[in-house]
């Protein structure tokens, strides 16, 4: 080799040996862990090598638990978010005035620490014997059942986790939106509007396509985080999730390192390259779908 | 159909929340008579964008009304007005192909003027084709060059049949040869649809060379309406003067004393005029090369340039860094000579008032007086 091609090659040896060390090797790594079987964490050997650990994982219950929840939770917030902020976005683009003021008020949960606005859930949404929680005095006024949402019926978490969910990806999605609004070429509108498009069909036929890549950022980036969603869980529902069966994958991979079960890589790793699979697939067909959807300069 | 601006004027809140305005447009008043190309000229931020945009319908004067024809449209929203409109950013739809953007306005028609797939196909064929981009139907915008996309803004204004068809900076974007094209194209589309156009341009050059009338404004104000060489021949004030004509007018500070017009020392005229302090403006073909001539500059340069000679020489009294006069090639000076002289042609040489910058109409009257 040259010194010609040499030359890039030094360039990047810094950043390839980071991430040789710090990404290939444990994703490697976990891969080994995934299909060693009988592993034992204090000796560190294993009886042999085969696809048990993914058997084992696809069939406990805890898992399928885990994915479902998963599941639910992006369905539900993905588009319900970016949705939301969507019309968020809208409504400050047309409002320039007040537009600083709600960036800044729509920004706080952003800048907000997890635990810190777990704990503000906990507060409007908890039972306890000495308080009925905010949301459940609302509840009484409009002369409804209190609900335990944090340690009632599934439905009642899941709603929760959604609207926690929803809540703290919103700031981000909005200041993303609001700035890809803000880049449209203005005189677009001014040529639909000379040419009398209903505000409708503006907003399907110019505002939509002029941010389809935002918007498929949104839900991409949306989909991968949602997937792997374990801290706001652990916030509200606290640390023994799957007793409280509202467990995640992340959770459940956490739990089968380090929880009061744990102790099993082998489980974790398999769990973990379960999730990767899925998140690569929906990506895949993310992209495929945008490729007729979305319109790139 | 004819336009009629009465007393139009635009005023915008100022953003320094001190409450006060700037007026962009000031009370202006003219026609514009059907059919014809109307040019709209003036500096940057002169108001004439806002201009464009209240005879569209974009914007709503703060006073004055509108009529096309002989209907009052101050309050008609655009698309009730029949006006198509070119941006001087295309403002193409991006993600549209040629045919898609063309038909856009089409497809906004309701009730009875509802079009079918293949009206909407045909009208916008029919556009295409008078702009000679019929070829190009299936690209997108960003797939074309800058006179092409241009083409296209002008199809999808036209695609409509409007009233009136305004044309906002439409060659900024274009490099020169393609202007010089494109603006031919455009005086020759207006002449086949007989459309009443206005056409807005800070160059006074793209404005003389295809109005049939020009409109020069001046920090929201009217200058003056005419003919273009009649406006550049008769000019009313010395901005319109030093606004039209490349190489510019050349400027000088003189004074009129005892019926002789004065330029530093050197009587320059007669004049029938009283004493008074003056500008006096003289064009660059307003020069006569003459070993007798009373005016006198300094000599910097000769420059040949195909049919005419210019002659770049300096004048203490002159506004502008050089003096510029074109004379016939044969005429031509020593170039190592000193000093240049020069007879004035009277018709070329423009007076205008030193404090109110109007113009003053003298009359020249022989030596012998
Ligand atoms: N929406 C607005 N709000 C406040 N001021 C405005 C607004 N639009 C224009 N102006 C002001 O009005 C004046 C005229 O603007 P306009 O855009 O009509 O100028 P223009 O002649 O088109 O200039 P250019 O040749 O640069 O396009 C400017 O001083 C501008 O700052
Ligand atoms: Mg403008």
């Amino acid at each position: 080799m040259n010194t010609r091609s040499l030359k890039p090659w030094l360039y990047l040896l810094p950043a390839i040996l980071f991430l040789t060390a710090f990404m290939v090797y444990p994703l490697f790594d976990v891969f080994v862990y995934s299909v060693e079987e009988g592993y034992n964490f204090a000796s560190q050997t294993y009886s042999g090598t085969g696809i048990y650990n993914y058997s084992y994982v696809l069939h406990d219950q805890y898992f399928l638990q885990a994915v479902k929840n998963t599941f639910i939770l992006v369905i539900i917030t993905v588009p319900l978010s970016t949705g939301i902020a969507l019309l968020i976005s809208l409504g400050l683009n047309s409002l320039p005035k007040l537009k600083d003021l709600y960036q800044t008020i729509f920004f706080l949960p952003y800048v907000t620490n997890t635990l810190a606005v777990g704990l503000v859930f906990m507060i409007l949404f908890k039972k306890t014997p000495y308080s009925e929680g905010f949301v459940n005095l609302l509840i009484h006024f409009f002369g409804g059942e209190s609900v335990d949402f944090i340690e009632g019926p599934y439905w009642a978490k899941m709603f929760v986790m959604c609207f926690y969910t929803v809540w703290i990806v919103l700031p981000f999605k909005i200041l993303i939106l609001t700035s890809a609004l803000a880049s449209v070429d203005q005189d677009l509108y001014k040529a639909a509007k000379v040419d009398g498009t209903s505000r409708l069909r503006i907003f399907y036929k110019i505002t939509l396509p002029m941010i389809s890549p935002m918007i498929f950022y949104l839900i991409i980036t949306g989909f991968i985080g949602a997937f792997k969603a374990y801290s706001d869980v652990v916030a509200i529902f606290g640390v023994n999730l799957n007793a409280a069966g509202m467990n995640t994958i992340v959770g459940y991979v956490y739990d089968m390192l380090y929880g009061d079960s744990g102790g099993y890589p082998s489980f974790a790793s398999a769990a973990a390259l379960i999730l990767f699979a899925i998140v690569l697939t929906i990506t895949c067909i993310n992209l495929l779908v945008s490729r007729k959807k979305v319109y790139y300069d | 159909m004819k336009i009629v601006l009465d007393h139009l004027t635009k005023r915008f809140p100022n953003r320094n929340k001190d409450g006060g305005f700037v007026t962009a447009v000031s009370d202006f008043t003219f026609e514009i008579p059907d059919g014809k190309l109307v040019g709209l000229l003036g500096p940057s931020g002169c108001g004439k964008s806002t201009m464009l945009n209240m005879i569209c319908g974009l914007e709503v004067p703060s006073e004055g009304r509108i009529y096309f024809g002989e209907d009052d449209v101050t309050e008609l929203p655009p698309e009730n007005r029949g006006v198509g409109m070119v941006f001087q950013s295309y403002a193409l739809y991006p993600h549209l192909t040629v045919m898609q953007n063309i038909t856009f306005p089409l497809e906004n028609l309701k009730g009875k003027d509802k079009l079918t797939k293949e009206q909407m196909k045909a009208k916008a064929l029919e556009a295409a084709r008078l702009v000679q981009i019929e070829q190009l139907m299936e690209r997108k915008p960003s797939e074309m060059s800058g006179g092409q996309q241009q083409r296209v803004a002008i199809a999808r204004a036209l695609v409509k049949k409007p009233r009136v068809l305004l044309l906002d900076e439409p060659l900024s974007n274009l490099d020169a040869r393609l202007r010089l094209q494109t603006r031919e194209e455009i005086r020759r589309i207006q002449k086949e649809t007989k459309i009443t156009t206005v056409f807005v341009t800070h160059d006074q050059e793209e404005a003389m060379s295809i109005s049939d009338l020009i409109v020069v404004m001046s920090a929201g104000v009217l200058q003056q309406i005419g003919k273009p060489q009649e406006v550049y021949d008769d000019p009313v004030n010395l901005f319109v003067a030093k606004f039209l004509g490349t190489p510019a007018i050349n400027v000088f500070t003189g004074k009129i004393r005892n019926h002789r017009l004065f330029i530093g020392d050197e009587p320059v005229m007669h004049v029938q005029e009283d004493d008074r302090e003056v500008y006096v403006g003289i064009r660059p073909e307003g020069f006569i090369l003459d070993e007798n001539g009373p005016f006198t500059c300094a000599l910097n340069r000769v420059e040949v340039m195909g049919r005419d000679t210019s002659v770049v020489s300096t004048h203490p009294l002159c506004e502008n860094v050089v003096v510029r006069s074109i004379i016939s090639t044969e005429d031509k000076p020593d170039p190592d000579a000193q000093d240049v002289h020069f007879f004035l042609k009277p018709q070329k040489t423009l007076l205008f008032d030193r404090n109110t910058q109007e113009r003053i109409y003298y009359h020249e009257v022989p030596e012998a007086l």
